[in-house]
């Protein structure tokens, strides 16, 4: 069976101008959100202390705020945590209390009703250990691309290297500036996601450059553009059925892997969209602006002095 | 172009699934409910508390599946769930406090995969239900008491050795000494540096010299005050009775404690904050032993018993207190023997001159001090710690003792450990507490198993269904593929000694599944370009692999970059993530490459073909 039959080479670098003005708008916007509104940072990043209860009935939400602000813990935050019956407790980090104590007095505050409150987790994060955490995690990011960058610069060409990473880039800023406009928690699973974007954006990217360079070898006429276009055209077909495979196992994870793992899903689905197009239209694109030619990929036969570096541009 | 493999490329691909399906095999058998039995400090686990067991067990009429004697604990096997706290009580209440009893799950592995060193996958807490603490041990205190003693020192040994100064103080990180004159000042350095190699002395002028703490000091300062607490931990946390707890540093000043199971928290923390202290005291020789124990214990005097269940009849005023006690190490005298050096700090030092100048010759007693919790509560609620007193060693002491002295005359190498390991456990250098805590319930453990379990099955379902309508029967090569894939990621995870199954893990497979069908789309997508493009068949296919490998490698290779760097920087949950990742990145790259060219080339190799199944 085919489904995607693309006889004649499709015309993707013509639209690269309107799309590098859409990706822009779309940078900025979540640079500016990011700005604005910030990333609602989920506890291992904030501190604090996160308890999740399970009653027997659907909980009464108002009830449990009142039995909080009774005990002094008016400023909780309440609210469902995938059903009716859980309940997830949010407290900030406070001064004066010992804060590791603070979970086992809420459960005694909220069993004090008698009613049968189920405890499901109590996470506590120390203020200082989430500042370490948000360092830890925007080295990991930054790392990342570094050693990325190296890699493919050393397999492919420097241009490939800078088209990938500017690809890697924008599909990590717009998928934190998804996460800042809807508000959606941004905890260390979600963080796990934006790198396994990392590397599915990548997987992706590297596959068209691939054949980019094939082609480059391969065909003897042709414009850049010309064979870039047949070459996206070429792996148009395997893009898809992977990102549908992908896109297949991911919304399995969405709806059947519970609430803990909703965001890590959530980042995941919008990353592998995002992801498909970047490669197509950013590292593609900018690798061609860059000025990708033939020569620069020509496979260096003869082992002498100089012949495997890169010509000056 | 006939694309046959040789022999052993064949054997090569059966027999590494084979043995991974086989390292995988032990998650299948599920587990026992069991009972687990350590000893305390003062027992042994040995063949005799396995027969004690078993005739107790006999005789309340419990149906057992077996018994075994392990490394360090004694494994009692359940036939159901609801035995398992009747059989804690039972031999808690026949054992009495010297062993410790601890409900856990152990893997119904068959003993033939068990002696292959097979086992199933370890889960982690967010899967089994649990606590992690991450602790943090208060370094400034640690050196700041190494300071403040560094104060009381030179004022003592500066009197000694008659160096008159005139005034010495601790400014923040270091001590400022002041004399009357240069030379005293020059002689003083002179001395301390002799006496003090830890420090670093400087003329500051004005007549003032200052000490510092040199960074190979304080970093021995700062691994011994994390060392003593680690091992602290160790004690209280075998007091919990925790099957399989996990006590490991993290960085330079953090301990992660682990206790899998454990489901009131509030206890947790009480146990693990609970004090030791130390006692040093006079054996009393006044009055006779048996007299005490028949109970006739004279007004100034207690009964106490030591490790071997004597009782020992010792004065009630204590001559010095553990917290004076600043190291305490074991080593060898020079007759080979097993002896345990301590260090005291001046007051102690001056404390125990002035209690041992009478009474040389005579026997001193170290009794150790703790609190155990018990099951009771009071009133508020709080959990009532039982104050457990044991005499740990009775020395004679041979002369008068300063601040530096040791214990000889003990039975054995690991007794003089064990002893300085008790000695330093009962002087704390410095506090810790928590800065981190995760409890998960143990519903929500087995909830997050299953939720896992459906996400990897309907992925699975989705991809299996998917992949024969698109490719055919190369689809159901690709499907063979991924679940072979499937078994060797398991097989792995299970293999790999420090690998943790979490939540996120899970996600990381359910993640591989998607995305390790991508290697043979790739190679079917090149397959059918070639036979477009007017090759045949056979030819097809060598081409097709040939020229997607460097491809799958390259996209392969920079996701593992991604998931090694996440594996370095991540903690817990996220580390389980990349592992799996990782794994499943190079599992998939063997079944997707070698493992469908094996199958591919059995199926349609070395024969003609008009088309393909593609």
């Amino acid at each position: 069976m085919r489904v995607f039959d693309f006889d004649k080479e499709v015309r993707f670098m013509s639209l690269r101008w309107p799309a590098l003005v859409f990706s822009t708008l779309l940078i900025l916007g979540s640079i500016v959100s990011l700005a604005v509104n910030q990333l609602n940072w989920g506890l291992d990043f904030t501190g604090g202390t996160v308890i999740e209860v399970g009653y027997q009935q659907p909980a009464k939400l108002a009830q449990v705020r009142q039995q909080l602000d009774e005990v002094g813990f008016g400023d909780a935050v309440v609210q469902n945590f995938g059903s009716s019956e859980d309940v997830l407790i949010r407290l900030a980090p406070r001064e004066g209390v010992k804060s590791e104590t603070l979970g086992d007095q809420v459960m005694a505050a909220l069993r004090a009703s008698g009613e049968q409150v189920d405890m499901r987790r109590i996470e506590f994060v120390g203020p200082q250990v989430g500042e370490e955490l948000t360092e830890q995690g925007g080295l990991a990011m930054l790392v990342a691309l570094i050693c990325i960058l190296m890699y493919v610069a050393m397999r492919f060409e420097w241009r490939f290297g800078l088209g990938s990473v500017a690809a890697l880039a924008h599909d990590v800023i717009i998928t934190l500036g998804l996460f800042s406009v809807l508000q959606l928690e941004f905890d260390l699973t979600v963080l796990a996601a934006v790198l396994a974007v990392i590397g599915y954006s990548l997987n992706d990217t590297i596959v068209v450059m691939d054949r980019i360079r094939e082609n480059f070898r391969k065909l003897r006429k042709g414009e850049p553009e010309e064979i870039i276009n047949i070459s996206l055209t070429q792996t148009m077909s395997r893009t898809i059925i992977t990102s549908g495979t992908t896109l297949l196992v991911l919304l399995a994870l969405f709806f059947k892997g519970g609430a803990l793992i909703h965001g890590f899903a959530t980042a995941l689905l919008f990353g592998i969209f995002i992801g498909t197009y970047s490669s197509i239209y950013i590292a593609s694109a900018v690798a061609m602006m860059l000025g990708i030619s033939k020569e620069d990929l020509m496979p260096t036969e003869v082992e002498k002095e100089g012949a495997d570096q890169d010509p000056l541009p | 172009m006939l694309n046959k493999y040789p022999m052993w490329k064949y054997l090569m691909v059966v027999l590494v699934i084979a043995v991974c399906a086989l390292y995988a095999s032990p998650n299948l058998y599920g587990e026992d409910y069991a009972v687990q039995i350590s000893a305390g400090r003062n027992a042994e686990v040995d063949t005799r508390l396995f027969e004690q067991v078993k005739t107790d067990l006999q005789a309340a009429g419990i149906d057992i599946k077996s018994i075994s004697l392990e490394e360090s604990h004694l494994l009692v096997r359940l036939r159901n769930g609801d035995d398992q706290l009747v059989v804690r009580e039972k031999l808690e209440a026949s054992l009495g406090n010297d062993y410790v009893v601890a409900l856990n799950l152990a893997p119904a592995t068959p003993d033939w995969l068990e002696s292959l060193g097979a086992s199933p996958m370890k889960l982690g807490l967010d899967l089994r239900g649990g606590v992690h603490f991450l602790m943090e041990v208060d370094m400034k205190a640690a050196i700041n008491r190494s300071i403040e003693q560094m104060e009381d020192d030179f004022r003592n040994s500066l009197r000694e050795e008659k160096l008159r100064y005139r005034r010495v103080e601790q400014k923040s990180d270091r001590v400022d000494v002041q004399f009357r004159d240069q030379e005293t000042l020059d002689q003083a350095i002179n001395f301390l540096e002799k006496n003090n190699p830890g420090l670093l002395f400087k003329d500051e002028g004005e007549l003032t010299m200052s000490a510092v703490l040199s960074e190979q000091r304080l970093k021995e300062i700062r691994e011994y005050a994390l060392k003593q607490n680690i091992t602290i931990m160790r004690n209280r946390v075998n007091q919990l009775g925790v099957a399989e707890p996990v006590i490991q540093r993290q960085g330079s000043d953090r301990i992660v404690v682990q206790l899998p199971g454990i489901q009131d928290t509030a206890r947790a923390k009480e146990i693990l904050n609970a004090t030791a202290t130390l006692q040093f005291r006079m054996v009393d020789l006044d009055h006779d032993v048996r007299d005490a124990v028949e109970g006739r214990v004279p007004p100034g005097s207690q009964l106490l018993m030591d490790r071997k269940g004597q009782p020992q009849l010792l004065d009630k005023r204590i001559m010095l207190t553990g917290d004076h006690i600043v190291d305490a190490s074991s080593s060898f005298d020079e007759y080979g023997r097993p002896q345990v050096n301590i260090k005291l700090d001046s007051e102690g030092g001056n404390k125990m001159s002035h209690g041992t100048k009478d009474n040389i010759g005579k026997p001193m007693a170290t009794v150790f001090i703790e609190y155990k919790p018990t099951n009771e509560k009071d009133k508020d609620g709080k959990i009532v710690f039982e104050k457990h007193e044991e005499v740990i060693n009775v020395a004679t002491i041979q002369a008068r003792l300063g601040n530096s002295f040791r214990i000889t005359g003990i039975d054995s190498p690991a007794e003089a450990q064990n002893l300085s390991l008790l000695l330093r456990a009962g002087a704390l250098v410095a506090p810790i507490s928590i800065v981190e805590e995760r409890t998960v319930g143990p519903s929500l453990g087995q909830e997050n198993i299953e939720l896992g379990m459906q996400a990897i099955f309907w992925g699975l379902m989705l991809i299996l269904a998917f992949m024969p309508i698109y490719y055919r029967k190369f689809g159901l090569v690709a499907n063979a593929a991924l679940l072979a894939n499937l078994v060797m990621i398991v097989g792995v995870m299970s293999m790999i000694p420090g690998a943790t199954l979490t939540l996120p893990g899970m996600a990381g497979i359910v993640l591989t599944v998607g995305m390790a069908v991508d290697a043979n789309v790739l190679i079917f997508e090149r397959i059918r370009e070639e036979l477009r493009d007017g090759r045949s068949p056979q030819q097809a296919i060598h081409h097709g692999y040939d020229s997607a490998l460097s491809t799958i490698a390259d996209a392969n290779i920079t996701t593992l970059i991604a998931a090694l760097i996440l594996f370095a920087v991540g903690t817990g949950p996220v580390k389980g993530f990349s592992i799996t990742l990782a794994i499943g990145i190079l599992t998939s790259m063997f079944t997707a490459i070698v493992g469908t060219r094996a199958l591919v080339n059995s199926v349609w190799g070395g024969k003609r073909l008009n088309n393909l199944s593609i």
